[in-house]
């Protein structure tokens, strides 16, 4: 063979090599690069904590991206495999839309709040929980995140709703909850017993008009944004933003919204004591044809 | 010394009596010079049939409605072709002073008989309006705003007795969707403009109050039929006529 034509093709060869990082870097676009190396947004700050969004980038393209999309927009490449209600689409970074919050509807949430739902996963979907990221880890994606939306650069997080103390669970508290499941109409969506099979449950849609289940508390699966009483009461008053659940707290009051609780963990089939006390009242599901309450 | 006084305080008083005089009068003129755009807004073709509602979900929306069956609202067409809930804002030459005066007066998105009343509710920016029920059901009340807008959403429930929530919208949005999830055929549009605008009634009939004189471009909005636009000059304290026709789809 010719040896001028072997050595120009070495050549050839030698300069693919030396090119290839150039090409495998610009997966993440320059756009993006440039876009958060310029946002305020790029770090995040939970308790003594400081992420960074630059550090984040390896982890992101390592576990996140594949459904999140590189753009953060919620498509990546198996997004199109998902099939809601049953496993919800990826979410959209770019809305700045948030399920799990600890402020109030319509506001951003707190980088506490993301760093938390990072590490639970969300149930009854396919974003596991990621507890085996070190917190640090956590922190900096909190803050790769925030890059893809200008909400973060404009608005700040909303202010954290105050949760009274739990008190204690008594008879009267799980009768007044159920009053308060009734008045406020629960069952429309969840069911009379909780079931999520509730008249509207079966057209229920989110934001982007995808079909959306409402929980079913008789299965017993963790709520959407965490398992603790306190959990369950910032779920029903922040909402969760993005889906067809509204923020209850104009019309339940703080010491109501705990006999609520204590009304909804007796309909899940777990030994707790609000069940207990349940079973010695021998409620009954509410009727949802009888004339409603009067305020 | 003391005359020297007396002449600053001649010369003050002359000038505060000038300043007020001067408010009073460009005021009076100010007024005079506000006219306004009126005119009728039709369908031109067939009026597209309107789909029934079935509220079967809930006992209580269907007993609102026992005595008139009820159809979606994206095309309402009055007495002559006469279009109703078509917004119309002027969308260009308003001056500036114009464009962000807020009215004072805070209208109503009311949740009656499982439909919202009016359809369409037009506001200016950062106007406050309430929303409200009437109904013996509970309701979520779910604006949608688009992403980019700056307008941001957020999803309220309102039980039956519910207090109203009272709101504005920040940016200029035409238009926000607003929705419930509860009884899914609830699909209403709040339209978010700069200045003066109408709502056109049932006979689709419409008056633009308090536009200063000037040369604009007033734009007809409807949730089906899109967007027109024409070219108005209102002279001071007079009426401009402008009508507008949508072509049925």
């Amino acid at each position: 063979m010719n040896s001028r034509l072997l050595k120009s093709m070495y050549a050839v060869v030698i300069a693919g090599l030396l090119a290839l990082p150039t090409l495998v870097s610009a997966q993440i676009s320059e756009y993006q690069e440039k876009q958060w190396l310029e946002s305020p947004a790029a770090s995040s700050h939970i308790g003594n904590l400081t992420g960074n969004a630059h550090a984040a980038i390896e982890p992101y393209r390592r576990y996140c991206m594949v459904c999140h999309g590189e753009l953060g927009d919620g498509n990546g490449e198996s997004a199109k495999w998902f099939e809601p209600p049953m496993f919800p689409k990826p979410r959209d970074f770019t809305l700045a839309v948030f399920e799990c919050r600890s402020t109030p509807t319509g506001t951003l949430p707190t980088d506490e709040d993301l760093f938390n739902t990072i590490a639970r996963g969300l149930d009854r979907s396919n974003m596991p929980p990621w507890n085996t990221f070190t917190q640090q880890m956590r922190a900096d994606l909190v803050a790769w995140i925030k890059h893809y939306s200008p909400r973060w650069q404009t608005e700040k997080a909303g202010t954290p709703i105050v949760i009274p103390p739990e008190p204690e669970v008594t008879a009267e508290r799980i009768k007044a909850g159920q009053e308060v499941f009734n008045r406020v109409q629960c069952w429309k969506c969840h069911g009379v017993e909780g079931r999520g099979n509730g008249p509207s449950a079966s057209t229920l849609q989110d934001d982007l008009g995808r079909p959306i289940l409402p929980y079913n508390f008789s299965e017993g699966g963790r709520f959407k944004c965490g398992t603790s009483d306190a959990d369950l009461y910032k779920i029903f008053m922040t909402g969760l933003d993005g889906t067809p659940m509204p923020s209850f707290s104009d019309n339940i009051k703080p010491d109501e919204a705990w006999d609520l609780v204590f009304f909804l963990r007796t309909l899940q089939p777990f030994h707790t004591k609000a069940k207990e006390i349940a079973k010695g009242l021998n409620l009954k599901p509410i009727n949802p044809n009888a004339p409603p309450p009067s305020q | 010394m003391k005359t020297r006084h007396r002449y600053t305080f001649a010369i003050l008083s002359a000038i505060v009596v000038a300043a007020v005089v001067v408010t009073i009068v460009g005021e009076r003129v100010k007024a005079a010079g506000e006219g306004s755009i009126t005119g009728t807004v039709k369908l031109s073709g067939t009026a597209p049939h309107m789909k029934g509602i079935d509220m079967s979900k809930d006992p209580y929306c269907v007993a609102q409605h026992k005595d008139k069956p009820v159809t979606l609202e994206n095309v309402v067409v009055g007495a002559g072709g006469g279009l109703e809930n078509v917004v119309l804002y002027i969308s260009e030459g308003l001056p500036a002073a114009a464009a962000s005066a807020v009215p004072s007066q805070e209208p109503e998105f009311d949740q009656k008989g499982c439909m919202y009343t009016p359809h369409v509710m037009a506001v200016d920016v950062n106007q406050k309006f309430k929303v409200v029920t009437s109904d013996q059901t509970t309701h979520n009340i779910h604006p949608l705003p688009a992403a980019g807008t700056g307008n941001i959403g957020w999803n309220k429930s309102q039980p039956p007795g519910a207090p109203p929530i009272e709101t504005s919208w920040k940016n200029q949005e035409v238009a926000i969707p607003v929705k419930c999830n509860i009884h899914p055929w609830m699909h209403g549009w709040h339209v978010v403009v700069k200045g003066p605008y109408a709502v056109t009634d049932g006979n689709g009939n419409f008056t633009i109050k308090n536009v200063p004189a000037g040369s604009y471009t007033v734009t007809a909005w409807q949730e089906e039929l899109g967007t027109q636009t024409a070219k108005v000059t209102v002279a001071g304290g007079q009426a401009a006529k402008a009508d507008f026709a949508f072509k049925a789809k």
